[in-house]
């Protein structure tokens, strides 16, 4: 098993970058070296974690600069998947995230984003870093 | 978005003609879900037949829609979930709450 991919992207600060980033996560998850059984689920997980991380940086963090870019960068390793979403806003504390109603009472239209990718990643952390934020994700191969 | 809305038996039903439901227009859905709760339309029938990638803003709009027909007296239900979107819905437990039916036909049998 061999897997060394490192790939960086940046893309407007739009939701129209979404399919294009969720294109390329599937196109990489095709090509990672791992057992079969989490390979066969990771083109849609890929597609997902980035969609969701890529929209919370343009809504919640990137506001302040809506004509910035996106940058994300996806790691491949033998041992583990991960994937960074920078943002250059004020931050947000992803404890404080609330997990959302799993019932049809207080059934909210919004905040599955985060609990979606804590439901499908290994670790989730989200840290300042380089005088701004970065949301790290992290999905175990082997 | 292209959406085409029918109305049968006093249910509207909204085909939606993309592949994607997601932050990039589903406020568009919103938008048509709207209009049409404001023109007196209380049941619906969303297909999804097309739709092979759905996020959280694309599942918050369906929630919206089913808690204002709700609100009306009225039901929304989905047809045709193909897989993504349905695993979407087990991650997010959504389909414990809504009805869901394998095609339109079935879903407007529902409402007779």
């Amino acid at each position: 098993m061999k897997n060394d991919i490192d790939i960086d992207i940046r893309v407007p600060s739009h939701t129209r970058s979404l399919r294009m980033i969720g294109r390329i996560g599937e196109k990489v998850a095709r090509d990672i070296d791992c057992p079969e059984v989490i390979r066969e689920s990771l083109p849609g997980l890929l597609a997902i974690v980035l969609t969701e991380g890529v929209v919370n940086a343009i809504k919640h963090a990137n506001s302040a600069d809506p004509e910035g870019d996106i940058h994300v960068r996806i790691n491949v390793s033998n041992k583990d998947l991960v994937v960074r979403i920078y943002d250059n806003g004020v931050g947000f504390d992803l404890e404080a995230v609330p997990t959302p109603s799993l019932t049809s009472n207080g059934l909210e239209e919004k905040g599955r984003g985060i609990y979606i990718i804590r439901s499908l990643m290994d670790t989730v952390k989200y840290i300042r870093s380089d005088g701004g934020n970065v949301l790290e994700m992290r999905k175990k191969l082997a | 978005m292209d959406l085409k809305t029918e109305h049968t038996e006093g249910v509207a039903v909204l085909f939606i003609r993309e592949d994607r439901l997601d932050a990039n227009n589903s406020e568009e859905l919103k938008a048509e879900l709207h209009r049409l709760f404001e023109g007196g339309t209380k049941d619906l029938v969303i297909d999804l037949k097309e739709i092979h990638f759905i996020d959280s803003s694309g599942l918050g709009v369906l929630v919206s829609g089913y808690k204002n027909a709700s609100i009306l007296h009225g039901t929304l239900k989905l047809s045709n979930l193909q897989s993504q979107v349905k695993s979407m819905f087990e991650l997010t437990r959504l389909h414990r709450v809504f009805d869901i039916f394998t095609s339109v036909d079935d879903a407007l049998q529902s409402y007779r």
